[in-house]
């Protein structure tokens, strides 16, 4: 269960206007809820799921995860609770590292690093039997430096690597994003494969409307730094990618009315 | 055949520099300038606990725990109060200065007379070496060259055991990609406080040996050790080709012998010893910038 209470983050600019990249968003997403978040560029989405992450700190609200009230942990504390996989596959593997050693440092996910072998037959054994399954012939190439998979692979062993002791949480930030359409495929049904096989609970950033409209239990829609469509059940079912562009079209004509409003009002009021 | 002995023996000694460079350069991506003044740190506190009375592995080891002092600092600043990290150095070095000048009272101590830990290898295992022919000075020199050589295959078989442990796995993968061991619960600034702590002890631990094999101890003594460093480690890294850690180790000891040869060599063609520091920070330049040259020369492969 992760809760956020009336969350916060306000960026400025240097000798700019203050924003509010995430606006006093309250959100409770139950355990094993998978949800996919959707916005528009610049909408706070990265940020909201930085802030939950520990990469970026609240200026107001409180994020409770499992029971601990998480808002002041570090990243590195946090990652006990928190698996993530980003966008980039070289930002969350090690790419000098075989991919055993890589799988070694994530075995140890939240505890303490100390003098015993990071790697052993055992973990090689487990290592080959579940990167296997997932992608038959990754369990040969565990000796290899984690550099020399394509882009794809690589992500795919990010994901069992967050996964690999089981997270309260995972976090997944357009991990698609940098992949060409047939590898982010593959790695769109391995991520479906292990969060309903783990029953994870998952909080998904896609810029894909046809991801968001397929996959998950939830749909959000932030703008502005709030969520402005929060959809679950047959509503989220019922989602097209057609649907959700529709809802972004109707977003951006609001602002703009918005924006023209205020034009008209600053000049009534010059 | 001394002469050859003693170029060994110095490089061997140097070689600590270079495992010192390659831990924070090429594990953590820190160009460390501390180095130089922990390189002079080393022997300026080996030699004043030898000068005291101080039982000689003691005083090394002594000189290596102020190196490690040395470089947690670096990583203090680094990684606590976010200055850069060569700033980081700069600043530890500069003030490291100051501090060897005052541990050591003027800028220059002899150490004639008191047994080294080079004086006990030469009288444990010379009469040894000395009984299979040569004479009593080359079979000195000899023991000497392989009390150095043992020393650095022993630092590099417990450096390469210690970064197989889950705590070194997790160093290698915080000085690789940070966001990674980040998002994988390891607080990056301790490593690299760590890291850099065992970098500098092994830096500090050539100028403890340095300064007993040569026997004087001078403040000036660590100027250009980080481009030291660094030469060694790529050419260990030319001559080795490519290489996972462990042989990566070895290569850069090795690279430090290789490159005090070639130096050897240098001097004795004509070389003006003054030009030394020079000609190594070009080598190093060109081993920096070469690579990127060949590949601007050479036609862009087609993208696929």
């Amino acid at each position: 269960m992760l809760t956020l209470s009336d969350a916060t983050v306000t960026f400025s600019a240097p000798g700019g206007p203050l924003v509010r990249a995430v606006d006093g968003v309250t959100l409770a997403i139950p355990a094993g809820q998978f949800v996919v978040v959707v916005g528009t560029n610049g909408s706070g989405k990265s940020t909201l799921l930085g802030a939950i992450a520990g990469t970026v700190a609240l200026d107001g609200g409180r994020i409770e995860l499992a029971g601990h009230d998480i808002t002041r942990w570090s990243e590195h504390r946090r990652a006990a609770l928190v698996g993530r996989v980003f966008q980039d596959p070289r930002a969350g593997t090690a790419g000098s590292l075989t991919v055993l050693e890589n799988i070694a440092v994530a075995a140890r996910r939240g505890l303490p690093a100390g003098l015993g072998w990071a790697t052993s037959r055992a973990l090689r054994e487990e290592a080959a039997e579940r990167l296997g399954r997932i992608v038959p012939g990754l369990e040969g190439r565990l000796d290899q430096p984690i550099g020399s998979l394509s882009g794809g692979q690589r992500q795919i062993v990010t994901l069992v690597m967050a996964t690999w002791r089981r997270p309260e949480l995972l976090l997944l930030d357009e991990h698609t994003a940098a992949l060409d359409p047939a590898a982010a495929d593959r790695v769109i049904q391995a991520t479906a494969e292990i969060v309903r096989a783990r029953s994870l609970t998952a909080l998904m950033v896609t810029h894909s409307l046809a991801q968001a409209a397929s996959l998950g239990d939830r749909l959000l829609l932030v703008h502005r730094g709030r969520i402005a469509l929060d959809l679950t059940g047959p509503a989220k079912r019922r989602l097209t990618p057609d649907t959700i562009a529709d809802r972004f079209d109707r977003l951006r004509r609001a602002d703009q009315l918005d924006d023209a409003a205020a034009r008209t009002l600053a000049a009534t009021y010059r | 055949m001394i002469t050859l002995l003693s170029t060994w023996t110095f490089g061997l000694a140097l070689g600590f520099v270079a495992l010192g460079v390659y831990v924070s350069y090429k594990l953590f991506s820190f160009p460390d300038i501390t180095t130089d003044g922990s390189f002079t740190l080393g022997a300026v506190v080996t030699a004043v606990l030898l000068s005291a009375g101080v039982d000689p592995a003691l005083a090394t080891l002594g000189g290596m725990g102020a190196g490690a002092l040395a470089g947690s600092t670096t990583g203090l600043l680094h990684a606590v109060l976010g200055v850069e990290p060569l700033l980081a150095g700069i600043l530890v070095t500069t003030a490291l200065a100051s501090v060897n000048l005052v541990v050591l009272g003027r800028s220059n101590v002899p150490l004639t007379g008191l047994t080294t830990l080079f004086d006990r290898a030469a009288a444990g295992l010379g009469p040894a070496i000395a009984a299979s022919g040569c004479n009593s000075a080359t079979a000195d020199e000899a023991a000497r060259m392989l009390f150095a050589l043992a020393c650095v295959a022993t630092a590099c078989g417990l450096l390469y055991l210690f970064f197989r442990t889950t705590l070194g796995t997790a160093m290698r993968a915080g000085g690789d990609t940070r966001s990674m061991a980040r998002a994988l619960g390891r607080d990056t600034g301790t490593l690299t406080i760590a890291g850099l702590a065992i970098a500098n002890s092994a830096t500090a631990l050539a100028g403890g040996l340095v300064a007993q094999y040569q026997r004087f101890a001078d403040v000036q003594m660590g100027i250009g050790m980080v481009v030291w460093g660094m030469a060694s480690v790529f050419l260990g890294a030319a001559l080795a080709g490519p290489a996972r850690l462990g042989g990566a180790l070895l290569a850069a000891a090795a690279g430090s012998v290789a490159f005090r040869l070639l130096v050897a060599t240098a001097l004795r063609a004509g070389l003006d010893p003054d030009w030394l520091k020079a000609a190594t920070a070009i080598v190093v330049l060109g081993a920096l910038v070469g690579p990127r040259l060949l590949a601007r020369a050479r036609p862009a492969p087609a993208v696929r």
